[in-house]
């Protein structure tokens, strides 16, 4: 979509309710995968014949094997509490992007087949039954709709902080996205990044040759700049530790300044690591379509990335959403780790390990190299909502934040409840990064742009720092709609690069 | 009047049923069906004693409601603990003699019974007024607030204005409980009330009201956050395992 097409909305000093818009982001939503797309992950080329039923009978399913979507879809009560806490709401005012509206799509197919009062309705063909419970029979607007603003959640769990439920949207997108898949109606942008990692190894499909090119021209940069040869080293057996870490980090801007200080912090530790040109990738889009089994693929490189490598831990680099699935899932899919060295957690954030180091005293920081920004942090949603680092509850907000202070003189929190757990999404999270939503992310990412400008107007900050490969790319792509330069938003590793001072390097 | 005692007192067995067979029934359900995944809503409780006061926070204070909004959580709360020590005052009907702390609770729970109406109407009027709150409300949430605000008058009613034969009343329930039918009172507002709440908990199962028990089955909220240091895995997903080990 070109940027004539998209209509910013408005930055108010606070957050303002939108007055609500029936239909606004009505859309046929994002590119539908073709069939080539779909064989890959074992999904349907195409909508199947009887495909209402096939949907009904795959809720039927999951509900079965997911506690949560049958508590989530039986205890909303409809109080309101979560109605103006989503960010895609907020940016769009479309009703329908309010989280329990959201879930009502599920749950009104649910209520009429999987409840007694629906059922009896249903069979009786009282319509006044169906509208009084709010239940409705599957077909061709109920899937639009679905398709549609499924594809408008970015799955941050914001929503879930605050229901008195605990209802996580997230997961109920995820369950509508697993059955569009199986019955043929699939993303064309998750399903083809998935399919890329089976086939080569990585979203991006970068191929081991290429790979190995672009690590030894980063090599060749810190060398340069720094004078002290740093490696970066793949599919090196014996290694201390497999770094996973996303394929953005390999070349786009600014992750792949992040990936140069996670080098640098490993080398100055004495740290022996290693990539993977098998698993050379820390996403897993599974998650956002919400494929146990595809998620379970994915995960499972790792664990034989690991063991053909022989390695004694596993670091995860700057991704949210890997992070989650990391932290939070990739000892049940694909553990059990008791071929690693059982004095470290596995797996261990890149940040655990920079802050342990700092507190060792090990690394020889210099704060002043980082004089020319005022940072402030994003927190990203899978890392904030979703997992956790270090070994106290809260452990991920205080880590990445005493990495950036260690490193830099100047950082200021944005307001309080946009930060921590109560963070916004960058507006592109969840499986939504593609340019045929752009429309949809620019407006995603009002409240924190909101919030970013206004500590740049009360405190002089200058840079944002995050630790998400899709918050970075995202932010590249829509700060400049808010007039705000594209270069605002920094790796946290990259600011730990800067004030990193090598043994031996030439002081300047 | 034994007509009217037979059905009421058949009335009451059926509600009784519903309610006690379906959500019986669903709570097994949710305790079967396994979460697969650790997903608690971080940061979470590194314990199960952690998980425990977590969940006493929502249920008692409604703690994430409050995070949210401050109206919401003022009427909820009121309406709930309202509730709660009215259902409390109620016990006096069904025991004999009445147990002290019963006793002690009478007056509590005559007064708690505005705090449960105001909060009632306070849900109500937000339901009508907020824009958002009136877009995802079905008729049942309206009709379901309704009902429980005519429980909640007739209740009054009788406590404040017109009062009903209670002792004759408990006889009815007492005896309906042993199988030895009483008369039941036929005044029209006390036939109202038990109407309305027989109908409340025949519905029960089958509705919104299922949050009750939901709250501690839900995954976000009642998960212990251990997953790097312990192997989390549904027994269908230890089977997918062992399909594929073969
Ligand atoms: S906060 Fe929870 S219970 Fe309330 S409307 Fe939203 S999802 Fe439903
Ligand atoms: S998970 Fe995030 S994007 Fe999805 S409905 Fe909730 S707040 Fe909105």
């Amino acid at each position: 979509m070109a940027k004539a097409d998209i209509k910013v909305p408005e930055m108010h000093e606070y957050p303002v309710l939108p007055i609500l818009q029936a239909d606004a982001m009505k859309g046929s939503g994002p590119y539908i995968a073709k069939a080539g797309f779909q064989d890959p992950l074992g999904y349907p080329g195409e909508l199947v014949d009887n495909w209402e039923d096939k949907a009904v009978e795959k809720m039927g399913d999951l509900l079965s094997r997911f506690r949560s979507l049958r508590v989530y879809l039986d205890s909303c009560v409809r109080c309101g509490a979560c109605t103006d806490k989503c960010h895609y709401l907020l940016g769009t005012s479309d009703p329908k992007n309010m989280p329990v509206a959201r879930q009502d799509l599920l749950r009104q197919v649910y209520r009429r087949y999987y409840t007694l009062p629906g059922k009896l309705f249903g069979k009786m063909g009282w319509q006044w039954g169906l509208d009084l419970i709010g239940a409705k029979e599957m077909n061709k607007d109920v899937l639009d709709d679905w398709y549609n603003y499924y594809h408008q959640c970015s799955q941050c769990r914001r929503c879930s902080v605050f229901c008195p439920y605990g209802i996580d949207t997230a997961d109920i997108s995820m369950a509508a996205r697993e059955i569009m898949d199986s019955i043929g109606q699939g993303q064309k942008y998750c399903n083809e990044i998935i399919g890329k990692v089976y086939k080569i190894g990585n979203n991006l499909g970068l191929p081991e040759r290429a790979l190995r090119d672009t690590l030894e021209g980063l090599e060749e940069d810190i060398e340069d700049e720094t004078g002290v040869k740093v490696r970066l080293p793949l599919d090196e057996k014996g290694a201390e530790v497999l770094l996973i870490t996303p394929s953005a980090d390999f070349f786009a801007e600014p992750h792949v300044d992040g990936l140069m200080g996670y080098a640098k912090v490993f080398h100055e530790a004495g740290i022996s690591w290693t990539i993977s040109s098998y698993a050379s990738e820390g996403a897993n889009f599974g998650m956002f379509i919400g494929s146990y089994e595809n998620m379970r693929q994915i995960s499972l490189r790792i664990r034989k990335a690991a063991l053909d490598l022989g390695v004694k831990r596993i670091v995860f680099g700057e991704c949210g959403h890997a992070w989650r699935v990391a932290y939070s899932f990739l000892n049940t899919l694909a553990g059990p780790f008791d071929f690693l060295d059982p004095h470290y957690p596995v797996p261990q954030h890149i940040c655990e390990i920079t802050s342990g180091l700092v507190k060792e005293g090990k690394l020889n920081l210099d704060k002043s190299r980082n004089d020319d920004m005022v940072l402030t942090f994003h927190d990203s949603c899978n890392v904030a909502r979703a997992s956790r680092m270090g070994n106290v509850p809260g452990g991920q907000f205080i880590i990445p934040r005493e990495v950036i202070k260690a490193v830099c003189n100047n950082f200021h929190d944005m307001e309080a409840n946009t930060i921590h757990d109560e963070t916004f999404c960058c507006g592109g999270g969840g499986g939504l990064l593609t340019d045929d939503l752009m429309d949809l992310r620019v407006k995603g990412a009002l409240p924190r742009m909101q919030a970013l400008k206004n500590v740049v107007e009360e405190h002089g900050v200058t840079h944002m720092a995050a630790i998400c490969a899709i918050c970075k790319s995202q932010f590249t792509k829509v700060l400049p709609y808010y007039g705000f330069n594209m270069d605002k938003i920094v790796s946290v590793h990259q600011l730990v690069s800067n004030a990193l001072i090598l043994t031996g390097q030439e002081e300047d | 009047m034994w007509f009217l005692t037979g059905f009421y007192a058949l009335f009451f067995y059926f509600a009784v049923i519903v309610l006690v067979a379906g959500v019986g029934y669903k709570i097994y359900e949710y305790a079967r069906t396994p979460a697969p995944l650790k997903v608690p809503t971080m940061p979470a409780p590194l314990t199960r004693g952690g998980v425990v006061l977590r969940l006493m926070g929502e249920v008692v204070l409604f703690r994430s409601l409050f995070r949210s909004n401050k109206w919401i959580w003022l009427f909820g709360w009121m309406f709930h603990f309202g509730l709660l020590l009215v259902l409390l005052r109620h016990l006096r009907y069904f025991t004999d003699p009445v147990w002290g702390w019963v006793a002690l609770l009478q007056p509590f729970g005559k007064y708690a019974a505005f705090a449960m109406v105001i909060g009632l109407i306070g849900l109500l009027v937000r339901r009508f007024t907020v824009e958002r709150i009136r877009y995802i409300s079905n008729p049942s949430d309206y009709l379901m607030l309704a009902l429980l605000l005519l429980i909640g008058v007739s209740g009054m009613m009788m406590t404040f204005v017109v009062h009903t034969d209670i002792i004759q009343l408990k006889a009815f329930f007492l005896g309906a409980m042993s199988f030895g039918w009483q008369p039941i009172p036929s005044d029209p507002i006390l036939l109202l009330h038990l109407t309305a709440v027989f109908l409340l908990m025949i519905i029960f199962p089958y509705s919104k009201l299922l949050h009750a028990p939901g709250i501690f089955f839900s995954p976000s909220r009642n998960q212990v956050d251990n997953s790097r240091e312990k192997r989390h895995l549904a027994p269908w997903a230890a089977e997918l395992e062992k399909a594929e080990a073969k």
